[in-house]
């Protein structure tokens, strides 16, 4: 093992690393509005968007991020459309992480009870008032634990951007690899890269599910 | 320029060529699948044991590949395994044991939950009626594991139905390979095929999981008492 | 159309299908103070009579007026009108990640657009009156039923409704706390509160009611005032109805094994 070699190569882990994270936040952020702008559009019943969204929900949860990936920065260019390669990765991860967090929200939103709506409409609340105060706080409670599976999901995804030409992770190991032959130790560093990142967050996201689940309005 | 593009798709054997992509993903599903099935309630039942070393290692085994990126694993395997076997593994066989070695944690702890969420009247109630042990889990634990088992070993299907998209980037001709192919070769006739070709397998990975995942649906609801 | 009745409802009907009848034509007024107590068996659509009134159920045929205005159209703005309309549920759902006060609150400050400090110190005068001043701040799920109840009764009286709804408030809570809350909802009927009021609980009706109106397979079969209702009704059907409650000899029907 060559250890020299891992020292001199971590600067080009960390910043691959940077890039998959900055990513990565992006994605989820804008998967979490797209996530619950859907799964209030189907819980409301609106009519066409409902549909719309349903239908969204069934194309990204049964095809690959990479197809995905792939039409959108090879196959769009053919008609004039152009997105760059960081583009394409956001879209990307926006559009197949969406349809998830919409099922996790989904989950929560059903959780409310009626009679809690009801009382809710009974002292004369709107339905946007209704959503802020009475139904999100509650559907929250129940949506965390599958929102924080979302988020690890999403991070472990973002592994096919090499794919569209990203410096990620994968593409950092598999330069090394290709350049210098040395397999053991660009692959120990992609893994351990990915543990630095990963095993955290996922600590982290167990220690919220325990808070919610303990905090949780105990009824 | 739209029509030379979707031209490609029926263009000589090009259609066949991306059928025989999808045989692969296909048969490389298959083939995960079902091993890990059979592995996997091995490892279940393996799970349940209260020994602490049994707990550390399939614990630590199912968290390790929970958190690694199944790219990550193939990468490992088929750089990796190479060089240290000395053995040349084709792209092929290292998503084979990729996929398995995933599921197969997947699955056990599928079976590890299933096995331990049966309450324990369940086998007080059959004890009661006189059956014996095997009697006991043949009867009453295996349907009702069962119950909970296969809708979520259909999910399962699906994510790894979908995952086999990344053996492409380990070189293996499926899909995705084929259909740079085919629009490598016909980069000046018909310059807008990648949208064609991208799109069909697009609809192709859908036409693949989409059943699953209703068939998963369905049997969830009926099954749910 | 000038009159002291309060709550006008006239030819009201609630069906699914033509066969599925919930509610078959039901007329009533209820004036300004009275307090009408609304009993029958279960299924006879006097909850889903109730919930019709505030808009928690369409209706399919019949008018519902508040005051001079018709409320059952399509285009009414229930928002407003159930500022006017008070209800209490069975299940006593109060909203729980809030506190106490900040359950009450909720109401007068986002619907009402109250400033807080204006409504605070009535918020805390009724909680006092139904003698849960030390609970304001605890938070529903460390209330018994029976505080949950009351709160439930106080959040819905701080939009200072017109009329109060109360749908067998007491029907899910044990014995030793249906008092708690009845007393409460007495209480309201001395002030001078307009109440209707489903309930089970006959002697608690008795003493409450101005009218009591039994209502069976979704029609009004008797209306009359306690003293004969309970004493000689009219209908057979009242009379079986009540029997249920009467555990006389004379009575029992009698059943072999």
């Amino acid at each position: 093992m060559d250890v020299n070699f891992i020292v001199q190569h971590i600067p080009q882990y960390v910043d691959a690393a940077f890039l998959t994270l900055r990513l990565a936040t992006i994605g989820i952020f804008l998967s979490l509005l797209l996530g619950l702008f859907c799964s209030l559009l189907i819980y409301f019943k609106i009519p066409v968007g409902r549909q719309i969204c349903s239908l969204y929900i069934e194309l990204s949860r049964n095809t690959p991020l990479l197809v995905q990936l792939f039409f959108l920065y090879f196959g769009l260019p053919k008609i004039g459309v152009f997105i760059s390669s960081e583009a394409c990765a956001i879209i990307g991860l926006t559009f197949l992480g969406g349809s998830y967090m919409a099922e996790a929200f989904r989950s929560g939103l059903n959780a409310v009870e009626t009679s809690q709506i009801e009382s809710g409409l009974s002292i004369g609340l709107t339905r946007l008032q209704l959503i802020r105060y009475v139904i999100l706080p509650q559907a929250l409670a129940t949506s965390i634990p599958p929102l924080c599976a979302n988020f690890i999901f999403l991070i472990k995804e973002t592994s096919v951007f090499s794919a569209v030409a990203l410096a990620d992770l994968m593409y950092v190991a598999k330069d090394l690899i290709g350049l210098y032959y040395k397999t053991d130790e660009a692959l120990l560093m992609l893994v351990i890269a990915y543990l630095i990142i990963l095993l955290p967050i996922s600590l982290l996201a167990s220690f919220v599910e325990r808070q919610v689940r303990y905090a949780g309005f105990g009824n | 320029m739209q029509d030379l593009g979707i031209r490609v798709l029926f263009e000589g054997n090009n259609l066949l060529r991306l059928f025989n992509g999808l045989l692969l993903v296909v048969e490389l599903s298959a083939i995960a699948v079902f091993c890990s099935i059979i592995l996997g309630i091995c490892m279940g039942a393996l799970m349940t044991l209260k020994n602490p070393l049994v707990k550390f290692l399939t614990r630590f085994y199912l968290e390790f590949i929970r958190i690694m990126p199944q790219l990550v694993l193939l990468f490992v395997v088929y750089f990796g395994l190479t060089r240290l076997f000395g053995i040349d593994l084709s792209g092929f066989t290292s998503a084979v044991i990729v996929f398995v070695l995933w599921g197969t944690a997947e699955m056990g702890d599928l079976v590890r939950s299933a096995l331990i969420s049966i309450p324990q009247h369940q086998y007080d109630s059959g004890a009661a009626i006189g059956l014996t042990k095997p009697q006991i889990f043949r009867y009453i634990i295996v349907p009702q594991t069962l119950r909970r088992l296969i809708p979520l070993a259909m999910n399962l299907t699906t994510r790894m139905i979908k995952t086999t998209s990344l053996i492409v980037l380990i070189g293996v001709v499926e899909m995705m390979k084929t259909g740079q192919q085919i629009i490598e070769a016909n980069r000046y006739t018909a310059p807008s095929a990648a949208l064609w070709i991208y799109g069909t397998i697009f609809i192709l990975y859908f036409i693949l999981c989409y059943p699953v995942s209703l068939a998963a649906q369905a049997l969830e609801e009926r099954w749910k008492n | 159309m000038a009159t002291d009745n309060l709550l006008t409802i006239e030819h009201l009907e609630k069906y699914y299908t033509t066969e599925q009848s919930v509610l078959d034509d039901i007329s009533l007024t209820v004036k300004k103070g009275e307090v009408i107590v609304i009993i029958g068996p279960s299924g006879c659509g006097k909850s889903t009579f109730l919930r019709c009134l505030n808009g928690l159920e369409p209706i399919q045929a019949g008018n519902i007026y508040l005051k001079d205005q018709l409320i059952s159209t399509k285009s009414t703005n229930w928002s407003k009108v159930r500022q006017q309309i008070g209800m209490v549920f069975q299940s006593y759902d109060l909203f729980p990640n809030m506190t106490v006060l900040e359950n009450i609150l909720l109401g007068p400050l986002k619907v009402q657009n109250k400033k807080q400090a204006d409504i605070t110190p009535t918020a805390l005068k009724l909680l006092d009156r139904v003698g849960l001043l030390h609970k304001k701040d605890a938070y529903p799920r460390q209330l018994s039923g029976g505080q949950k109840q009351r709160v439930a009764i106080v959040r819905a009286l701080i939009m200072e409704p017109e009329i109060m709804l109360f749908d067998e408030v007491t029907a899910a809570l044990d014995p030793e706390m249906v008092r708690e809350v009845l007393d409460v909802v007495l209480e309201l009927a001395d002030g001078g509160m307009t109440m209707l009021i489903v309930t089970h609980e006959m002697q608690f009706a008795r003493s409450i009611a101005d009218r009591v109106i039994f209502i069976d397979q979704g029609r009004i079969i008797e209306e009359n005032s306690p003293d004969i209702f309970f004493a000689q009704p009219s209908t057979e059907r009242a009379q079986r109805f009540l029997n249920m409650f009467n555990y006389d000899k004379k009575n029992k029907e009698t059943r072999s094994f």
